[in-house]
């Protein structure tokens, strides 16, 4: 009995160092967030369309097709960096993606577009940056898997690398069918 | 040429770290006379190997050697000579090769002082130094070696960050360093005594020293990174439970522990096994706050660059070393006979006392620190710990321990008598109370701060009651006890000056947390603002230029109650290679608190000021100053520095 007190601090360091080692794994990243909103209904929105102006609200992100939200911006380079993931995504996969410029003037967005190219089925604007805020976006560009009842299922802040598509976007799509 | 000979000289530390190892614990098995010598110069071949190695990177950073590689990521010709000399160690590979020329520092001290050791005990310290050297001197030729070539040498460097680039920041990690692997000597002393199966008085007077050293360089180490923290960073804050700051802060708690329960093995050899346990814990702690700090296991401001591979060599080195000797420590720890017995009232129990208080403190911020790791681990959960769950577990268990650092210098060894405490508790009751009273006065409505800086008058009031005591006062005359006052040992001011110096550093921190005043608004220039009694207006803005940096300066010019006058100048400098800003505070210094003014952002319609008055913040910085005195004036005494009888024990 006497013996079991001094054999606790080993068992004690051998707990830490099995967590130490697991947090070591190159998968984890420390800084990661995850975000509220995973399982949740996706939070209420109003934003004129980047080129008709015509109001698009929530509703369109639960109409039976799961959708890829990316919020995006002209000055943003790591956008720049995430978009041929987008186009292949959009081109070559047929996913539904809307864009959202965020805190982006509109023609500045629109001549991005044109230069590199538009993965989005529909572009949103959002300039104050509201619906980013509503969305727990703290800086992009940052990336939300919806189903097709609006229901939020992933969250990718930074930009897509092909290592995040195959290891984490790809699995999830593929299990809504897509 | 200079490079070649660096690289050189480290590759021969670690075979010169493999024969101090082997020769001293193979002999000191043997009992051979001959290896153990060989084992004690091959400690100091292995320091001047580093000191060399050192000697040769540091000259690469003096010289702006870009050839190197972690030269050009972390230095520029433009930065001013002393930043280049402490960019050595701004870095992932200067900063572990100045970690382990430390441990060889300590290894080449322990041959040198601990002449009057038992040649096996010696020597057996002696190895168990070299075989951490080697684990990380094989770490650095491994995965960090700092005389990695870039080719073609680039034409300037990258820069050291600007955070660093400041006095505070130049002194803190070798300091902290010098302590943490000060707690490697106590660590060998502790594993050496495992290996020979005997603790004795012998061993707690001589494992002090060396202990009472590192625990002076952390004590200095972290006050000078949190001193940083409150001038540079801007925020005014000096503690943030950041886990880099609690990985520095676990060693110093159960190292002052450690101080503490030598005392019991010294004087009645009691608390052995658990002293042994206290001196693995603070050196495993040391290594495991090295290692976080390195591998990105946990976020942090201050961590350095991330690499998983390095992260795992490490991890591997800590399972080894804390492992090892923790079984060890399973294996022969419990043969070892109980000490003295004493009574709940006594000495011992109030070092008991402290000594359980600590490590629960340390239990706080371990868990505080690893919990989000730990449940991530389980669950995958994220979660952060901030400074509430510090406030409401580790602050409480501080107030019993004032109490208890109070009492326990007045009780005697073995029994103590509660009436006879009692009447000595008088005049600490009555002071105690005074203060209160005054603060109670001075600050009518809030209790906390009444409350604190009560404790900390009872830990003053004791020592000098204690101190008095020991004088022969009241009852002796004044001339008497001036007499005595020479004869006292040294270690009894050491402990007075120490114990008077935490409860100082109690009274900034209590001050600080609720009497602080502060300000933060646009203001354009002309503006006024008073705040504390203070009169403050921004005269202008203006632009300067540093060595590296191009710095904007506002000019504000405060005037205290007293009609006194003077400007302070906040800056803000901006570092061009690194693109990066810091904030340099303006600090006004007086006896009740800093006048502290930092700029903020710069506006189209004026700039922002955050002006403050941080209350009592002079006395944390002079209460710990007080503890390393305090701590140096202990380690001057004789009793420490004359190593001891016991040349009997080597036949």
């Amino acid at each position: 009995m006497r013996r079991l007190f001094f054999v606790l601090p080993i068992v004690v360091f051998l707990a830490l160092l099995a967590a130490m080692f697991w947090g070591l794994n190159s998968e984890r990243d420390p800084g990661a967030l995850p975000s509220m909103l995973i399982g949740k209904q996706a939070p209420v929105f109003s934003l004129p369309d980047l080129y008709d102006q015509g109001l698009v609200d929530e509703g369109v992100l639960a109409d039976g097709t799961p959708k890829l939200l990316s919020f995006f911006a002209s000055w943003c380079i790591p956008c720049l960096a995430e978009h041929p993931v987008l186009k292949s995504l959009a081109n070559d996969r047929g996913i539904n993606i809307i864009g959202v410029a965020w805190k982006n003037k509109a023609d500045d967005a629109k001549g991005w577009l044109e230069k590199h190219g538009n993965p989005y089925q529909l572009t949103l604007h959002d300039l104050p940056g509201r619906t980013g805020i509503d969305w727990g976006v703290y800086g992009i560009p940052e990336t939300f898997l919806v189903d097709g009842k609006g229901k939020v299922i992933f969250r990718h802040a930074g930009p897509l690398t092909p290592q995040i598509l195959s290891k984490k976007l790809m699995p999830l799509l593929e299990g809504l069918g897509l | 040429m200079i490079n070649e000979i660096g690289h050189f000289a480290l590759v021969l530390a670690l075979g010169l770290a493999i024969a101090q190892s082997l020769f001293s614990l193979w002999g000191a098995a043997k009992r051979d006379l001959t290896l153990m010598t060989i084992g004690r110069r091959a400690a100091y071949l292995q320091f001047f190997a580093l000191a060399l190695s050192f000697a040769a990177l540091t000259n690469a950073f003096l010289v702006s050697d870009f050839s190197l590689a972690v030269v050009a990521e972390n230095s520029h010709s433009a930065k001013p000579l002393l930043f280049k000399f402490a960019g050595v160690w701004g870095n992932h590979e200067g900063s572990i090769l100045l970690w382990v020329l430390i441990l060889a520092l300590f290894g080449a001290a322990v041959s040198w002082f601990g002449q009057g050791l038992p040649v096996t005990l010696q020597a057996r310290v002696i190895g168990v130094q070299g075989l951490i050297g080697l684990g990380f001197l094989a770490f650095i030729v491994g995965t960090s070696d700092p005389f990695l070539r870039v080719f073609p040498a680039p034409l300037d460097g990258r820069d050291l960050n600007p955070l660093l680039q400041d006095i505070g920041l130049a002194i803190h990690p070798p300091m902290l360093y010098l302590g943490y692997v000060g707690f490697s000597v106590a660590f060998a002393f502790a594993i050496a005594a495992l290996l020979e199966g005997q603790v004795d008085a012998a061993w707690g007077r001589w494992v002090r020293p060396w202990t009472l050293v590192a625990w002076i360089f952390l004590t200095g180490g972290i006050s000078l990174g949190s001193w940083w923290a409150y001038y540079e960073l801007g925020w005014g804050g000096w503690w943030f439970w950041d886990p880099v700051e609690n990985v520095s802060f676990m060693p110093w708690l159960t190292g002052t522990a450690l101080l503490h329960s030598a005392i019991v093995v010294e004087k009645r050899e009691a608390l052995r096994s658990w002293t042994i346990l206290l001196a693995i814990l603070t050196f495993s702690l040391s290594l495991i706050g090295t290692f976080i700090v390195r591998s990105g296991l946990l976020t942090s401001v201050h961590a350095f660059a991330v690499d998983p591979e390095r992260g795992v060599f490490i991890l591997g080195l800590l399972a080894i070393a804390i492992g090892g000797s923790l079984i060890l420590y399973a294996w022969r720890a419990p043969d070892m006979k109980g000490g003295g017995i004493f009574a709940p009232v006594s000495r011992e129990g109030a070092l008991l006392l402290n000594n359980l208080l600590l490590a629960t403190a340390m239990a706080t911020v371990f868990l505080g620190t690893l919990y989000p790791l730990i449940i991530e681990a389980i669950n995958g959960a994220k979660i952060s710990i901030g400074p509430p769950f510090y406030s409401q577990t580790f602050v409480p268990l501080m107030v019993p321990l004032l109490v208890a650092m109070g009492i326990g210098p007045l009780l005697p060894w073995k029994r103590g008598d509660l009436v006879k405490l009692a009447g000595r508790l008088k005049l600490v009751a009555l002071m105690t109370a005074f203060v209160m009273a005054i603060v109670l006065w001075k600050d009518a409505g809030q209790l906390w701060p009444v409350f604190g800086i009560g404790l900390a008058a009872w830990v003053i009031s004791t020592a000098l009651v204690d101190l008095a005591g020991r004088l022969g006062l009241p009852k002796a005359s004044l001339a008497v006890a001036w007499k005595r006052a020479g004869g006292l040992p040294r270690a009894a001011y050491g402990m007075a000056l120490a114990h008077i110096g935490l409860a100082v550093a109690v009274i900034g921190m209590v001050g600080s947390s609720f009497w602080t005043e502060e300000f933060i608004g646009l203001m354009k220039s002309g503006d006024s603002q008073d705040l504390a009694g203070y009169h403050f207006q921004l005269e202008k803005m203006e632009a300067a230029e540093g060595p590296n940096y191009q710095a904007r300066r506002a000019i504000v010019s405060v005037q205290d109650s007293g009609g006194n006058k003077y400007t302070m100048e906040p800056e803000q400098r901006f570092y061009p290679v690194r693109k990066q800003t810091t904030t340099e505070a303006a600090i006004r210094t007086t006896l009740w608190g800093d006048v502290y003014v930092t700029l903020g952002e710069v506006q189209k319609d004026g700039v922002v000021l955050r002006l403050a008055f941080r209350s009592m913040i002079p006395w944390l910085w002079f209460g710990a100053l007080l503890l390393v005195l305090g701590g140096l004036l202990s380690l001057s005494d004789r009793r420490l520095r004359v190593a001891a009888p016991s040349k009997v024990s080597e036949a």
